[in-house]
C-alpha cells in the first residue's frame, strides 16, 4: 500500500513535468496489483477480526441492536493462533521443509547451473531446454507420476527393499513419508533455483578466474573467492523462488505426505474449504504472507551485500 | 659463468585446428628488459602471452624461465603475472583486497599484507582509494590498481596485453610515461603486447615484430626503424616508401640497385650480401628524403629547398636525384607531407618541416619538384 501512495505522489509531481507518459505504462500492472493483491490482502486482514458465518463464510461485521449500529469484531481468531503451540509447530515444520528443500536445490542446482553456464553455446541451449522441460507437463500430473513411483508396489520401492533385504534391513515404505515429500518438493522446485543461478553465472567475466589463477589461486580458492561471492545475487534469487512456494505448498503434502506430512498450507486450505472457518484461515494466511515478505526482505539485504556487485 | 636469459622461448608452436597461430617462435628475453611483442591484430601476440602465463599449452617447443622449463607448471605456480586488457579487477573486493589477493594466496601474514598493500598504493599514487570498489574508479586508476596488484608480490616477469588500448589518447600517453618510469624503478622484466607501433617504439628496449604467427624481426626500436629486415617490418613500423628493384652490383657494403622504372641508385652501409640480379626493395623513410624546386639547369641544385631551407645537394654519386610532380599534400602543422609522383608512376611520400619563419606550404599540387636522398639514407631488403 505505501507503494501505491508513493506512486500517486510521484504521479502528481511528474504530471506537471514531461515524463508523465512513462508512468502511464506502469498503470496497468499497478491497477492489477491493486485489485488482485492489495485489496484482497486488506479484505483478509479485516476478515481475520470477524466471526465465522454459521454456514461458513463470514458473519456480518455490524449488528442492529435497538436501532443502533454496533461493530461486531473480535480478537478471538488471533487468540486461537497464540493460545496453542500447534500452529507455531506447523509453521516451524513448514519452514523446516522450505529450508531443507532450498538447501538441497542449492547443492544440486549450483553444479548444474555452473556446468550449463560454462559449456559451449550449442549444448548450453540444449541443457537449458532440458531444465525447463518438466514445465511442459502439468504440475499435478507430475506429482501423480511420483505417487506411482513411490507406491509400495512401484519399481523404486521394490528395488530399494530388495537391496535392503540383501543387507538384512527391514522393508520401508516411501509413500507418505517426509522423504517422498522432500524428493518431490526438490524435483518440482529445482528449475527455480537453476534458472536464476544460470542467469547470474553466465554473465561472469572468465578473465577474473584467469586473473585469480595468475595471482596464485588454485581451483578451490578460485571458486570460493571469486565465483561463489559473485553468484550470491543468483543464489538469493533462486532461494527466494524456491523457499516461498514451498512454504505455502499444500498439493504435495496432500498427495504424498500422508497424515503426518501436513504443512501450514494444508491447514489454511482446510480452514477455507473443509472447516469453512474463513476468519481463522485469514489469520494463518496473514502470518504466512508476513513470513514470506520477511524472507524476501532478508534475502534482498543479503543479495545486496558485496556479492551484489558484479 | 654463463649469463642466462631470464625467459627463453624455444621453437614454440600453437595450432588451432588447421590454423597455425604460432609457428616455431623463438625469443630470448633478458632480465630487466622492457620487451614488446608488436604486430597487427590476429598475428598471435595474445596466444604467445597466454602460453607464457600458462593459460594455454603449446603444441611444440619449450619455455624456460631462469633456464628451467616451466611448460608443466600451472599458472598459479609461475612467478609471473599478467595485466589483462580489461584489468580483471575483482568487482566484489575493495582496492586494498584486490591488491592483497596475491599476498593472501602466498600465505603472507596479515601485518605484512597490510604494510605491503599500503606501500603498493603509494607506489601507484592512489593511497586514498584503498577502501573503494573497482567500479568507482576511472580507467586510468583501474589500470594502476591492476599494476599494483600484479607487482605487489614481486614477480620475475610482468606480462601486459594491450593495457593502454582501452584508454583515450591523452591518458594513454601519460600512462606510457608512467610505465617507463615504473619499469625503470622496480627493474622487473616487462613483456608488453601491442599493435600500436608508436607505443612500442616509445616504450621498449627491444621489440619483436610478429607477422602471421612468426617473428619477423627482433631489435631495438631505432634499429628496427632504421634497418628493417623486410618489406613487412618497414611497412609496419612508421611510414616508409618501398621502391622495388634488383641488385646490379655489390662492392663490400655498397650496392648498386636498378630501381624499376627509375634507374640506378647507390646504397651503402648495407649489412646483407645480396646476389647480383636478386630482387630487392629500397626502404626510404619520408623524413630522409629531401625535396626541392625543380631547376632546369642540370647540376644547379642549389635551389633545393629542404629541411634546413638553404641546404644544398652534394655531388651526384652519393646522392640520388629524381624529378616528379606534387600529387597531393597534407598540412599537419609542424610538418607538411608531400606525395610526389615519380616518372615511373610511383608515389613517394616526403616530409618538410614548416620551421622557416612565415612559411608553411613550400609547394602546391602540380608543382614540378626534385627529390633526393643520400646513399646511406635508404635501407635495402630482400624482396
Ligand atoms: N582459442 C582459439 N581457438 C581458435 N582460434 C584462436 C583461438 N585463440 C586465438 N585464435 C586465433 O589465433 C590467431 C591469433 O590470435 P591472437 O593471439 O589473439 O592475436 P593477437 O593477440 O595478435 O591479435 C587469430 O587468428 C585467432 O582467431
Ligand atoms: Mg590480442
Amino acid at each position: 500500500m505505501p507503494a501505491i501512495w508513493c506512486w500517486i505522489n510521484t504521479m502528481r509531481k511528474t504530471m506537471q513535468g514531461k515524463a508523465w507518459h512513462k508512468y502511464l505504462l506502469s498503470l496497468p500492472p499497478m491497477v492489477y496489483l491493486l485489485i488482485f493483491f492489495a485489496a484482497p490482502t486488506l479484505i483478509m486482514l479485516f476478515a481475520s477480526f470477524r466471526y465465522a458465518g454459521e454456514y461458513g463464510g463470514l458473519a456480518p461485521w455490524y449488528l442492529h441492536e435497538e436501532g443502533r449500529l454496533t461493530l461486531d469484531l473480535t480478537l478471538e481468531n488471533w487468540q486461537r493462533l497464540l493460545g496453542t503451540d500447534i500452529y507455531l509447530r506447523l509453521f516451524l515444520k513448514s519452514v523446516g521443509y522450505a529450508v531443507m528443500t532450498t538447501l538441497i536445490c542449492m547443492v544440486m542446482g549450483y553444479p548444474l547451473a555452473l556446468t550449463i553456464a560454462r559449456s559451449d553455446r550449442k549444448s548450453r541451449d540444449l541443457l537449458l531446454l532440458l531444465v525447463i522441460l518438466p514445465f511442459w507437463s502439468n504440475f499435478l500430473v507430475r506429482i501423480y507420476a511420483w505417487m506411482i513411483i513411490f507406491s509400495p508396489v512401484g519399481a523404486l520401492t521394490r528395488m530399494l527393499n530388495g537391496l535392503l533385504d540383501l543387507v538384512g534391513g527391514g522393508p520401508v515404505t516411501l509413500m507418505y513419508s517426509p522423504t517422498a515429500m522432500i524428493i518431490c518438493l526438490v524435483y518440482v522446485h529445482l528449475p527455480f533455483m537453476v534458472l536464476p543461478l544460470y542467469a547470474n553465472l553466465e554473465k561472469h567475466d572468465l578473465d577474473l578466474l584467469d586473473a585469480a589463477q595468475d595471482l596464485g589461486a588454485g581451483k578451490w580458492r578460485r571458486f570460493w573467492l571469486i565465483t561463489w561471492p559473485l553468484s550470491l545475487p543468483g543464489i538469493t534469487a533462486g532461494s527466494i523462488l524456491v523457499f516461498i512456494p514451498v512454504l505455502g505448498m499444500f498439493a504435495i503434502p496432500d498427495l504424498l505426505g500422508g497424515t503426518n506430512g501436513i504443512m501450514i498450507g494444508n491447514v489454511i486450505k482446510q480452514q477455507f474449504m473443509e472447516s469453512r472457518d474463513w476468519p481463522f484461515g485469514s489469520v494463518l494466511s496473514i502470518v504466512l504472507t508476513v513470513t514470506a515478505v520477511a524472507v524476501v526482505l532478508l534475502g534482498a539485504r543479503l543479495g545486496q551485500g558485496r556479492g551484489g556487485r558484479g | 659463468m654463463e649469463i642466462l636469459d631470464l625467459l627463453e622461448i624455444v621453437d614454440v608452436s600453437r595450432r588451432f585446428d588447421a590454423f597455425l597461430a604460432l609457428d616455431r617462435v623463438s625469443l630470448q628475453i633478458e632480465a630487466g628488459e622492457f620487451f614488446t611483442l608488436l604486430g597487427p591484430s590476429g598475428c598471435g601476440k595474445t596466444t604467445l602471452l597466454r602460453l607464457i602465463a600458462g593459460f594455454d599449452q603449446a603444441d611444440g617447443g619449450d619455455i624456460l624461465l631462469d633456464g628451467k622449463s616451466i611448460i608443466a607448471t600451472p599458472p598459479e605456480y609461475r612467478p609471473l603475472h599478467t595485466i589483462f586488457q580489461n584489468y580483471a579487477l575483482f568487482p566484489h573486493m575493495t582496492v586494498a583486497e584486490n591488491i592483497a589477493f596475491p599476498l593472501r594466496m602466498a600465505g603472507c601474514a596479515k601485518k605484512e599484507i597490510q604494510s605491503r598493500v599500503g606501500e603498493a598504493l603509494e607506489n601507484v599514487r592512489l593511497p586514498d582509494k584503498a577502501g573503494k570498489y573497482p567500479d568507482s574508479l576511472s580507467g586510468g586508476q583501474k589500470q594502476r590498481i591492476a599494476i599494483a596488484r600484479a607487482l605487489v608480490n614481486r614477480p620475475r616477469l610482468l606480462l601486459l596485453d594491450e593495457p593502454l588500448s582501452a584508454l583515450d589518447a591523452k591518458l594513454s600517453e601519460q600512462m606510457q610515461l608512467e610505465l617507463i618510469n615504473l619499469q625503470k624503478d622496480i627493474g622487473i622484466t616487462f613483456i608488453y603486447v601491442t599493435h600500436d607501433q608508436s607505443e612500442a617504439l616509445a616504450l621498449s628496449h627491444r621489440i619483436a615484430v610478429m607477422d602471421h604467427g612468426r617473428i619477423a624481426q627482433v631489435d631495438a626500436p631505432s634499429r628496427l626503424y632504421g634497418y628493417p629486415n623486410s618489406r613487412f617490418v618497414a611497412d609496419f613500423i612508421g611510414k616508409c616508401n618501398v621502391l622495388a628493384g634488383h641488385v646490379r652490383e655489390q662492392q663490400g657494403d655498397c650496392v648498386t640497385v636498378e630501381l624499376d622504372g627509375l634507374g640506378p641508385v647507390h646504397v651503402c652501409r648495407s649489412e646483407t650480401n645480396f646476389g647480383v640480379g636478386s630482387r630487392c626493395a629500397l626502404t626510404l623513410r619520408p623524413e630522409k628524403i629531401r625535396i626541392g624546386r625543380f631547376s632546369s639547369i642540370p647540376g644547379a641544385s642549389d635551389t633545393m629547398t629542404s629541411m634546413s631551407v638553404a641546404d644544398t645537394v652534394s655531388p651526384l654519386g652519393d646522392e640520388s636525384h629524381f624529378t616528379g610532380y606534387v600529387h597531393d599534400l597534407l598540412y599537419l602543422g609542424d610538418v607538411t607531407v608531400y606525395n610526389v609522383t615519380l616518372s615511373n608512376g610511383i608515389l613517394l611520400e616526403t616530409l618538410l618541416a614548416n620551421s622557416a619563419s612565415g612559411r608553411t606550404n613550400f609547394f602546391e599540387v602540380g608543382d614540378r619538384v626534385e627529390v633526393a636522398w643520400s646513399c646511406d639514407a635508404g635501407h635495402l631488403v630482400l624482396d
